[in-house]
């Protein structure tokens, strides 16, 4: 196959972000970058930072790009698209798809003068290199620009200590972004600088004198005398390539592209400020990187369609907070000015006074994430408090969101606990909060002990015992089933809490089948089914990797088996593959392949043990000092298919370079010279913990030994959902009473906590294998139990990026905006 | 998201094999309207107690019928309302306060099985179906506006 050639003109922030994503997707492409300066691609943004002791060569973005041929300073003359050829003064660079990606120039008024010696623009690296020679040994320095890009300038002349003006023509500073008062507030800080400012001021004419220079402006006998002028007005798409090739152009500029960044011919692309997508330039980075990733993708075969972009920009500019979201203006607006304090804020409200719909912040922009989030929703309560102190205290606001899946603030769930709701469930039906991922019911917990409520330890209303109390009462009766212990001990027919809570316990004590007899009926769909239910009714697969080392062999199988099914493939965060999309009644017929060919069950559906990570240790790390991926791998082993309170992660690190991440897991293990170490409690997730070090120094066998007693000890004496940080905080002596539970035996329980541990490792079995051996089991995997050979009708998928997801995918609206790049802001 | 405003008059209660059978005696003279007649889906024994099933109507429709433990039956919509997903089916039931519910396994609402109202947001409810056991074979009406019993 011949290789397909690419040109892209322009090595700029968009141009590189391009490369490294199409050499990353489909590195069949032979790729030449035409570029006009002299060096590889450079952080325009952080430009002024070259003032502020940063060199070049640390504002530098290039990378190093394989069979990528970069040609600096042969910049593209002309474009012949019947040719498919892109000229540069020295060459022809003939083309399958080209990509435009050239950015804009600075625009510079037509003012006489503006050609003078010691007039400058405000854009690249040799552009400030000019006016850092220009500025040695002179005093003074003016801007004609007033937005971001003057202020930027403005900033850059200060820090070469030049007295500066700025010259806006503009009503008021930052106009494209502010309200008057907002300007007005900015103004008044950058003039407590030393820097002066004059709006509503055009400039007319330049002129030299005895090597200086004044500028005239529109307003009677207001002239500036200075030394050298910097025009940072505004941008202009750098677009001649495209109109003198015949390319479509937008109204005010820019090459007009579709929704997939492709210009009026097919054959080429325009990402970054050059474009006008759908009619529409962006002077930020972050839409650009976005329109990157989309022709990338495109050209790899994808669909990707440009997400549209957020505008919102938070900065500091010459010291100075600023800060603006969502819309600018709208029906109500309710403003804070505070004139001593320098302190602006207004927000954008819909005309029901109800819905947050943007704003702006000058002066203290520490409200901007929690209000940028917030756009589109309710309005946050004590608006006046966050506005007037901006602060967020030690504890979190009335105003924090509490719940981001259904947006409930605390003072949401204040307010219902004061109306009366004493539990999570109360809070949950009354407030929402909760009801999506579940991740903030610890918080709704502490809010409820804030508010003054006990809480109960109670598994639910059926219940009146905590899980521990209920672990110890089968433990000591002996009581198999969920229906005799409620019956027995509880009230009621059980709910989604306690009847999972219960099979866990019956599968820590009792061993057996998870879908054996009447545990079938308690477990979670996704015990059930032994797979992960996903969003469109579709399950996961996850099949066990221990350590995450697998021969290339397996690797071929989980290949086949998700290509012949259909399967979407994820590398996971535990060193693992995930398989997505696969139908209920597919589940038996995949796992069966996968028996086959020697994989066992991950649990990833399972309260119980997930992983163990591991780095690849002394054997082959220059650094190792243990054997990391055995260890993990023994681990991983010993422990697979332990059920508990919630799930268990771990790793194994073969140094202190800590490459696993282990003490990030509940129970983590680092190779020293001298042995292990084992670290206990650590957590990712909604709050992040590191692990506590229990032991230093110790052989594997007083590890693993310890690590049994841990884990055995966490599920007897842990409450539901309780992941092991939270275990050891709540445990009264927290680290040090753990150590001497299961290290000095205090309570003298380790013979039995070792003796239940071997019985779990005596007793695993594949839980997979377990199906696939019983016609029984076999029954449940149908969609309809009418119609066993039909599949859901209304389960469908579409492709991107070359793989199947649940159809809407592609259009699904977002929750927030799409951020491809990093939020920096650029000129 | 579709929210389902049910009537009250619509509501259909779970039904034992037995009181089934005699509600049929009772009421032979009211049979449900042409086309949509009570469908049969499966063996009760097929059903595992403590758990529901789907069943795929003719028209498309997919049912979710769940058994309790004391063999009373309910038939709800299998959608569920929160996210579309047709997964009600493999909730797990259990009660509040008595009522006996089912929760959605994708988001945890909780439904009512009688009612097929949500009991964690009152906008929204499941629609009700009909259903019954004859012959040990479970039935399930086919418009849930259409009784059987």
């Amino acid at each position: 196959m011949s290789s397909k050639r690419l040109v892209v003109v322009g090595d700029g922030m968009v141009g590189r972000r391009f490369l490294e994503a199409i050499t990353e997707r489909d590195p069949s492409w032979q790729v030449t970058v035409l570029a006009e300066e002299p060096r590889p691609a450079y952080d325009r943004v952080r430009l002024s930072a070259l003032f502020d002791g940063v060199s070049a060569e640390e504002l530098s973005l290039a990378t190093d790009l394989p069979g990528v041929d970069v040609r600096l300073g042969e910049p593209a003359t002309a474009v012949d698209r019947a040719a498919r050829t892109v000229r540069t003064a020295t060459g022809a660079h003939p083309y399958d798809k080209l990509v435009l990606a050239t950015g804009s120039s600075a625009f510079v008024p037509p003012v006489e003068g503006a050609d003078l010696d010691g007039v400058f623009v405000y854009r690249t690296i040799d552009d400030l290199e000019a006016i850092k020679a220009r500025a040695e040994g002179r005093a003074a320095g003016l801007v004609v620009g007033g937005g971001l890009l003057g202020l930027e300038a403005a900033n850059a002349l200060r820090l070469l200590g030049l007295r500066t003006q700025i010259v806006e023509f503009a009503p008021w500073l930052m106009a494209r972004q502010l309200d008057e008062a907002g300007g007005g507030v900015l103004a008044q800080h950058i003039e407590r600088l030393g820097i002066g400012v004059a709006c509503s001021t055009g400039a007319t004419r330049i002129t030299a004198a005895e090597g200086r220079l004044r500028m005239e402006t529109d307003r009677d006998g207001l002239a500036y005398d200075t030394d050298l002028i910097v025009f940072a007005a505004g941008v202009r798409p750098r677009d001649r390539l495209a109109r003198e090739s015949g390319l479509d152009v937008g109204e005010r500029g820019g090459v007009l592209t579709d929704a997939a960044c492709r210009t009026s011919d097919p054959d080429v692309y325009a990402i970054g400020e050059v474009a006008a997508v759908e009619g529409a330039c962006y002077g930020l980075v972050a839409p650009g990187y976005a329109m990157a990733e989309v022709v990338a993708d495109r050209l790899a075969g994808g669909r990707a369609t440009f997400p549209g972009a957020d505008l919102s920009t938070k900065l500091k500019l010459l010291g100075v907070d600023v800060a603006q979201f969502g819309a600018a203006d709208g029906p109500l607006a309710t403003t804070y000015l505070d004139p001593a304090a320098g302190v602006y804020a207004k927000l954008v409200l819909s005309d029901d006074a109800r819905t947050l719909l943007g704003g702006m912040l000058v002066g203290n922009a520490e409200p901007y994430p929690l209000l940028r989030a917030g756009v589109g929703g309710p309005v946050p309560a004590g608006l006046a408090d966050l506005l007037s102190t901006g602060e967020v205290e030690a504890g979190l606001p009335d105003t924090a969101q509490v719940c981001s899946c259904n947006a409930v603030t605390k003072g949401d769930v204040m307010g219902a606990i004061r109306e009366g709701c004493a539990d999570v469930g109360a809070i949950k039906a009354c407030t929402r909060a909760g009801t999506g991922c579940g991740s903030c019911v610890p918080m709704l917990k502490q809010l409820l002990t804030e508010g003054g409520v006990e809480v109960s330890t109670s598994v639910c209303e059926h219940f009146a015992q905590s899980r521990a109390e209920l672990f110890d009462i089968v433990k000591v009766t002996g009581i198999t089933t969920f229906s005799e212990l409620i019956a027995r001990h509880g009230t009621g027919a059980g709910c989604d809490l306690c009847k999972p809570a219960v099979a866990s316990i019956l599968a820590s004590l009792g061993g057996g089948h998870i879908l054996d007899g009447e545990q079938a009926a308690l477990q979670d769909t996704n015990d059930h089914f032994l797979a992960n239910l996903q969003r469109n009714g579709t399950y996961s697969v996850v099949p066990r990797i221990p350590g995450g080392e697998i021969t290339p062999e397996k690797l071929i199988v989980i290949g086949e088996v998700a290509r012949d099914f259909g399967l979407y493939t994820k590398i996971t965060g535990g060193q693992r593959i995930d398989m997505f999309g696969a139908r209920v009644e597919d589940l038996p017929k995949i796992w069966r392949r996968l028996v086959d060919a020697g994989f066992e069950s991950g649990h990833a559906y399972g309260k119980s043990l997930r992983t163990v990570k591991s780095c690849v240790g002394t054997d082959w790390c220059r650094y190792g000092v243990q054997d990391s991926v055995k260890m993990a791998i023994d681990l991983e082993l010993r422990y697979r298919g332990l059920r508990g309170p919630h799930k268990l992660k771990s790793a194994v690190s073969g140094c202190a370079r800590e490459c696993a991440e282990a003490r990030g897991k509940d129970f983590g293990v680092i190779g020293t010279e001298n042995g292990w170490n084992l670290y206990v409690g650590g957590n990712g997730g909604f709050t992040p913990r590191h692990a506590d070090l229990l032991l230093a120094d110790v052989d594997a066998e007083t590890l693993v030994r310890t690590i049994d007693r841990f884990l055995m000890f966490y599920i007897a004496t842990a409450d539901r959902l309780q992941r092991t940080s939270k275990w050891v905080e709540s445990l009264d002596g927290g680290i040090d009473y753990l150590r001497e539970v299961i290290v000095e035996d205090r309570l003298g329980v380790c013979a039995e906590l070792d003796a239940r541990m071997a019985a779990h490792v005596e007793q695993y079995a594949d839980e997979w294998k377990g199906v696939l051996d019983d016609p029984e089991k076999l029954q449940r995997f149908v969609s309809f139990v009418n119609a066993p050979d039909t599949p859901d009708p209304t389960i469908e998928f579409e492709t991107v990026r070359g793989q199947r997801f649940p159809a809407g995918t592609a259009g699904r609206p977002q929750a927030g905006p799409v951020l491809l790049g990093t939020p920096e802001r650029k000129r | 998201m579709t929210h389902h405003d049910l009537p009250h008059t619509a509501l259909m209660r779970g039904a034992r094999p037995s009181t089934a059978a005699r509600a049929a005696r009772h009421r032979p003279a009211s049979p449900p309207p042409a086309g949509s007649g009570p469908v049969p889906v499966c063996r009760l024994d097929r059903l595992t107690p403590g758990r529901g099933a789907a069943a795929l109507l003719p028209d498309g429709t997919q049912i979710a019928v769940f058994r309790l433990h004391d063999d009373s039956l309910f038939a709800l919509s299998n959608r569920d309302p929160f996210t579309g997903a047709h997964v009600m089916s493999r909730g797990i039931v259990g009660d509040r306060g008595g009522e006996p519910t089912v929760a959605s396994p994708l988001l945890k609402q909780v439904f009512s099985l009688t009612s097929g109202r949500c009991l964690d947001d009152e906008d929204t409810a499941l629609e009700v179906f009909a259903v019954e056991v004859r012959d040990g074979e479970v039935r399930v009406g086919a418009d849930a506006r259409a009784a059987v019993s």
